[in-house]
């Protein structure tokens, strides 16, 4: 044994191999210590992130709730210091908007994202990127838009010139989440509807769309719930209104909008509304995330 | 060849009135695009047209002045823009380590039967609408701010300078943090998506020959996913860019330049949502300007962003078929 350590000590490879070895060995001890702290940091910013997000579902529901009566959704909203009150005209001018947002840009969203899903060339991404760029345009220069457009043009504040704000913020929106649905159609699709005489327009109706239509239906969806949540562009096109108003060329109240005014007031009646209307929306753009995943995959399911 | 092309009679009857022939089709398409264009040049022209008198009335440099007093006719937009960038800033400096942490959490290291709720339920936060956040930032975080947070950093990091000021609660750092609890879902749901699509040979790979679990995270992981991050990364800062009424509720809304993270600042979204109501005249031209101003500070991100991750990933996919 004795011969056989002093033979190896002297042994220049094995030498080497050792001192490797006892590198190495030191190496992998500081690289696994290294890697503890970096994954331990990975997990603690996990619960950083995760703490407030819970946070804020905690404290809209919490406050939210006791807000909710039969009153909050049929009366209109009323001002501070008289009791009751809701905010019905709130809802209304919601729903229509976002109605007639919806109305006008599913169909030309639509057959944009057709002719991009179509096109390629200059013409087409020149098209693509300035719809990606619209999607990403600060929503208070579309408000802004609105009210030069609509609302200096067309007879002062309404619920229109807000449904047209919301709908240059929805359409961009739509138009890429329907070429991204139609250009996941397989091509053997709509070449087998040519091959039995059908015309471009015949299939894109009969097969290219209803194959598509899980996609587009998600992103339908998303851009509602999206148009919906939107405040800044609704402050400078339908003003607000404290009674109910169903034409929608008049000045209009909308869920953001209550939000909005009653979070700065200091009372206490004002701010449960705007918790109970925070709550609404909320619950409402929640319904319209999941429904949209339902949808795609219960579409998706029935094509197998 | 024109016979196989013409279609029976017939058959387009029984396609009714959407048998449109290929050519009307196409025009129609086009038709409908060339709305879409006209609105988005619509959009740019008005608001350069009605900016134009407050470039005209105050030149060029009302952009970078100092000074915001309608009363007196000055509309300098410095202090909004210095504002603009530091809640960004704020926010994204949070939101960077914090999103990509969480978002490798969630795509490596939590149990794989917890990973697909998780990232759902992020992704559902993602729709929360930004007026929300703003509600609770104003009634919830901004008490909470000015007695214990404020308070707290201004003891640890006084000597920075940075935390002069009296604790208000509301200011540039509660505009930040909510920036970036707003942010956080979007760009935690996109860097997810992308970290977890690196192919599994690359990871496993690198596991063999000896790295630890975080040198495959951060030399395969990170690098392989680099262009979907960056990509998510500027969208968020979009995002935080342009957000009004949650900075607007949180931010203190004061016209001149912060002397401390702490101080009440304004940012250009939330100068227009304050003071269009009352404006006319100048003022009115300069918040439109103010606007324009903010638009192109959005799409030179927007679009340089969307360029950076066009030429990674041509240089990408140009280098996988070299490799091919």
């Amino acid at each position: 044994m004795t011969t056989l350590s002093f033979d190896a000590s002297s042994d220049p490879i094995l030498e080497r191999r050792r001192r490797i070895q006892s590198v190495a060995s030191v190496s992998l001890k500081r690289r696994k210590v290294y890697s503890r702290i970096a994954i331990g940091i990975c997990w603690l910013f996990l619960a950083v992130a995760i703490v407030p997000l819970i946070a804020v579902v905690f404290y809209v529901v919490i406050k939210g709730l006791p807000a909710w009566s039969v009153d909050f959704f049929t009366k209109v909203t009323v001002p501070e210091g008289i009791p009751g009150g809701g905010v019905w005209n709130a809802i209304v001018g919601t729903i229509e908007i976002g109605a007639v947002a919806t109305a006008v840009t599913v169909p030309i969203g639509l057959l944009c994202g057709l002719f991009l899903a179509e096109s390629e060339g200059k013409v087409a991404a020149t098209i693509r990127f300035s719809a990606d760029v619209m999607t990403g345009v600060p929503s208070i220069t579309i408000g802004i838009f609105g009210y030069i457009a609509i609302v200096k043009n067309f007879g002062g504040y309404s619920g229109l010139a807000g449904a047209f704000a919301i709908g240059i913020i929805m359409l961009p929106v739509i138009m890429r989440a329907g070429e991204t649905a139609i250009r996941g159609v397989p091509a053997n699709l709509s070449e087998a509807a040519f091959a039995l005489g059908a015309r471009k327009a015949a299939t894109a109706r009969r097969v290219v769309l209803p194959a598509a239509l899980p996609g587009i239906i998600t992103g339908v969806l998303l851009a509602i719930a999206r148009g919906l949540g939107e405040t800044a562009p609704l402050l400078l096109t339908i003003f607000g209104n404290q009674y109910l108003q169903w034409n929608p060329t008049k000045p209009m109240e909308a869920l953001p909008l209550v939000i909005y005014n009653n979070s700065s007031q200091p009372y206490a009646d004002l701010l449960q509304v705007a918790w109970g209307a925070a709550l609404l929306l909320m619950v409402v753009v929640l319904i319209l995330s999941i429904g949209s995943r339902v949808v795609a995959s219960v579409l998706q399911r029935e094509k197998r | 060849m024109t016979m196989a092309v013409q279609t029976p009679r017939g058959g387009a009857r029984r396609g009714g009135r959407l048998a449109l022939s290929n050519g009307v089709y196409r025009g129609l398409l086009a038709a409908v695009v060339a709305v879409f264009v006209a609105v988005v040049i619509w959009f740019l022209v008005s608001l350069i047209v009605q900016a134009r008198p407050a470039f005209s009335t105050l030149g060029f440099s009302w952009i970078i002045q100092k000074t915001w007093d309608p009363n007196s006719n000055k509309f300098g937009l410095l202090p909004f823009i210095l504002g603009t960038i530091e809640t960004t800033a704020i926010a994204m400096v949070l939101a960077v380590p914090i999103g990509l942490g969480t978002a490798l959490s969630l795509a490596y290291l939590v149990p794989h039967r917890l990973r697909p709720p998780l990232s759902t339920a992020v992704e559902l936060l993602a729709a929360v609408p930004s007026v929300v956040y703003g509600l609770w930032g104003l009634i919830v975080l901004a008490p909470l701010f000015r007695e214990h947070v404020e308070p707290f950093l201004t003891s640890v990091l006084g000597w920075t300078g940075l935390f002069n000021g009296p604790d208000q609660g509301v200011g540039l750092l509660l505009a930040g943090v909510i920036l970036f609890v707003m942010v956080l879902p979007t760009m935690v749901a996109i860097s997810r998506d992308v970290l977890a699509v690196v192919p599994n040979e690359q990871v496993e790979g690198a596991m063999a020959l000896g790295a630890t679990r975080w040198q495959v995270l951060r030399k395969v992981v990170v690098p392989g996913a680099r262009t979907g991050l960056l990509g998510g990364f500027t969208l968020a800062t979009g995002r935080a860019l342009g957000e009004t009424v949650a900075v607007a509720l949180v931010i203190g809304n004061s016209p001149y330049i912060a002397h401390s993270i702490k101080s009440p600042a304004a940012t250009l979204p939330s100068l227009i949502v304050n003071n269009f109501g009352e404006a006319t005249g100048t003022e009115l031209s300069a918040l439109f300007g103010a606007g324009l101003v903010l638009l192109v500070i959005g799409v030179a991100v927007n679009a340089v962003a969307r360029m950076l991750v066009r030429s990674t990933s041509r240089a990408a996919a140009a280098a996988s078929v070299a490799v091919a």
